[in-house]
């Protein structure tokens, strides 16, 4: 056992680093004020291979493991989680399954253009009646001759109105529910009969595009059935066994990054003559802060490493998004109270990342179902 | 094209701290870096491999882990990378070094351009660019802010204190790139993995064709005897006089410094 990262991943996380402390930090207050997509960011991940890192080169990625994207996503969240969301919702939920599920035909057609930024992708699941309880899909997919057509409405889609490319889900055979009555189709933008309803207006990652998306007789090729009919269910359990890697990488970036801006400001800050850093309590919420945002490293790590080396891996998934939210949450929260009124003030990261971090208690499974997962796992 | 460009792992003078004793650098615990006009001068090559198509050969001397730089220097885009190493080749000054360096780029020979930063923030001597040129007996061009080919020549924008120079040189020639030339690209993730799985040429004292006594310290005439750092100068004072008043006001300025 080794917990030490070698020297290319070691290069990775300067890499992305750099990346994100010079070119998504200085949008990060700006996007989430104005509640602005991050169009100039994504064309410049999208420069630098970003887009998919560990999509195969063969399909114009990068080629890299999860580990390698996981690093990615947490120092882009130290300084702008919409960012990291984004980048997650793309490569994981929408790259992810074309990747597992879909036909050397899709991944030509629809893979490829994602892995290499020129796309944009978003993954549609939850439903006004269907959020947690992912079984109960109200959006129907009938075949109609060479046809599949869509009815329904998803809603808190990220990258909604501004992705390319969506992974969409849909009950193909009530009768059966999730045991073979859900499929998964991709649809493009611009299809007729697939419109955008209304944008949430949210209380964190307020720059990344939430929208509704609605299908009325929205008519896609029968060819876009992802996978297997009446696989859906599965797939979307699976990608978002992914998905959980990546949220939890985001919240992991969120602690950290709120860890490092209190670190610096107890140091500059003084009260009573002296600074903040040198009373006891602040210093022992500080080693507090740091351990926890320790262990939840740990856990997204040992959580990517198992995603490239084990056929499931919903358990570390599941634990790594637990931890790392919670975390996120509470040390996001005790930087604020760390910065005193300037934690509340919107001009300070702090109070944007702590708006951030509770999302990813919620989020592509809540800490609830984490706990069902886990309990699950050890209650057989 | 053929590209050669020699680059170098420096520790991040930011983070650097002055032994105030012995006068030395101290190093330890301090990250190490690629060079910035190096990187600079690196960014230039690969701007002209995307513009007419070039390969890309990256040379540093050091011990086994400056291959980092040569690893990044391969992430950003360069194709081959190697590394001259040696305890023979420790202690050198410029004159070593620019020595050891050149008999090294002699073995890619022929190259059409050898690209160097202008100086390292270690040492900030700008001598072992313009030192290899001799070594290897072709022209230099120092202070390049823009590089340009055009058939066999390159066309090279060179500051100069208050002006710019444009130099017209016949290839193979030596540039030496200033850090402020470009913004040097990101690495890719795809690349580093690809980099770290390059394997890099190693070179040692018996694949430098140098007679010993011009290698290392043994072949360095110059010491090191103090470092300092670099002081930062006052903003001047600016007075308008006629020209004898002007005349008073200088020598009286002199006399005050005792320097009259």
């Amino acid at each position: 056992m080794d917990f030490k990262l070698d020297k290319a991943h070691e290069m990775m996380r300067t890499l992305y680093r750099d990346f994100a402390q010079n070119e998504v930090k200085p949008l990060a207050q700006e996007i989430d004020e104005t509640e602005r997509f991050p169009r100039e960011t994504v064309e410049k991940l999208q420069k630098y291979g970003m887009m998919s890192i560990d999509i195969p080169k063969e399909y114009g990625g990068q080629g890299c493991d999860s580990l390698s994207y996981v690093i990615a996503l947490e120092e882009i969240a130290k300084v702008c989680g919409t960012t990291a969301v984004l980048l997650s919702a793309h490569t994981t939920l929408c790259c992810g399954p074309i990747l597992k599920f879909g036909t050397e035909e899709q991944k030509q057609k629809y893979l490829v253009p994602l892995a290499k930024g020129e796309k944009l992708g978003a993954f549609a699941l939850t439903e006004p009646n269907a959020g947690t309880d992912a079984a109960g899909q109200q959006t129907k997919a009938v075949l109609d001759g060479d046809e599949w057509v869509l009815n329904g409405s998803k809603i808190f889609i990220t990258n909604g109105k501004e992705a390319d490319i969506y992974i969409v889900f849909a009950m193909t055979d009530k009768s059966k529910g999730t045991k073979g009555g859900i499929s998964a189709f991709i649809v493009e933008k611009g299809t007729p009969g697939f419109t955008f309803g209304t944008k949430e207006k949210k209380m964190g990652i307020r720059g990344s595009s939430t929208y509704e998306l609605v299908f009325t007789d929205c008519r896609i090729p029968k060819d876009n059935l992802l996978g297997e009919l009446g696989k859906g269910f599965k797939y979307a359990m699976m990608t978002l066994d992914g998905g959980r890697i990546g949220i939890a990488a985001q919240a992991l970036g969120l602690a950290a990054g709120a860890l490092e801006s209190t670190i610096a400001y107890v140091k500059e800050r003084k009260q009573f003559g002296r600074p903040l850093a040198k009373f006891q309590n602040t210093a022992f919420q500080l080693a507090d802060m740091y351990t926890k945002v320790e262990a939840a490293r740990l856990l997204v790590y040992k959580a990517a490493i198992a995603k490239d080396t084990q056929k499931v891996y919903s358990v570390e998934a599941a634990m790594a998004k637990l931890c790392a939210a919670e975390t996120a949450m509470e040390v996001t929260t005790k930087a604020v109270q760390l910065y005193g009124g300037y934690g509340y003030i919107r001009e300070y990261d702090v109070e944007r990342m702590m708006r951030d971090a509770k999302i990813t208690e919620i989020y592509e499974g809540t800490s609830e179902v984490q706990r069902m997962v886990i309990s699950g796992s050890i209650l057989r | 094209m053929k590209i050669v460009v020699c680059i170098k792992q420096v520790p991040n003078t930011n983070e650097v701290k002055l032994d105030p004793v012995k006068g030395t650098l101290i190093r330890e615990g301090v990250p190490s870096i690629l060079n910035p006009d190096d990187k600079a001068g690196l960014e230039a090559a690969l701007q002209l491999k995307d513009q007419y198509g070039a390969e890309i050969h990256v040379i540093t001397m050091g011990p086994p882990q400056a291959d980092a730089v040569l690893r990044e220097a391969l992430a950003m885009g360069a194709d081959k990378a190697y590394l001259v190493s040696g305890r023979e080749f420790g202690g050198a000054d410029t004159l070593a070094t620019s020595t050891t360096i050149a008999a090294a780029v002699k073995k890619l020979a022929p190259f059409d351009l050898v690209i160097t930063g202008r100086q390292a923030i270690d040492g900030d001597t700008a001598q072992v660019g313009p030192q290899i040129s001799e070594h290897l007996g072709i022209a230099n061009v120092s202070y390049a802010e823009e590089i340009k080919v055009e058939g066999e020549y390159v066309i090279v924008k060179r500051q100069y204190e208050d002006r710019h120079h444009i130099v017209k040189a016949k290839m193979p020639c030596l540039i030496t790139a200033l850090g402020e030339m470009n913004k040097p690209r990101y690495m890719t993730p795809g690349g580093i993995n690809d980099a770290y799985k390059t394997e890099i040429t190693v070179w040692g004292r018996p694949d430098i064709d140098v007679p010993d006594d011009e290698l290392g310290l043994t072949g360095s005439p110059t010491r090191v005897v103090q470092s300092f750092p670099k002081s930062l100068k006052p903003a001047g004072v600016k007075v308008q006089l006629d020209t004898a008043e002007s005349a008073d006001y200088i020598v009286d300025k002199l006399k005050e410094k005792f320097v009259i």
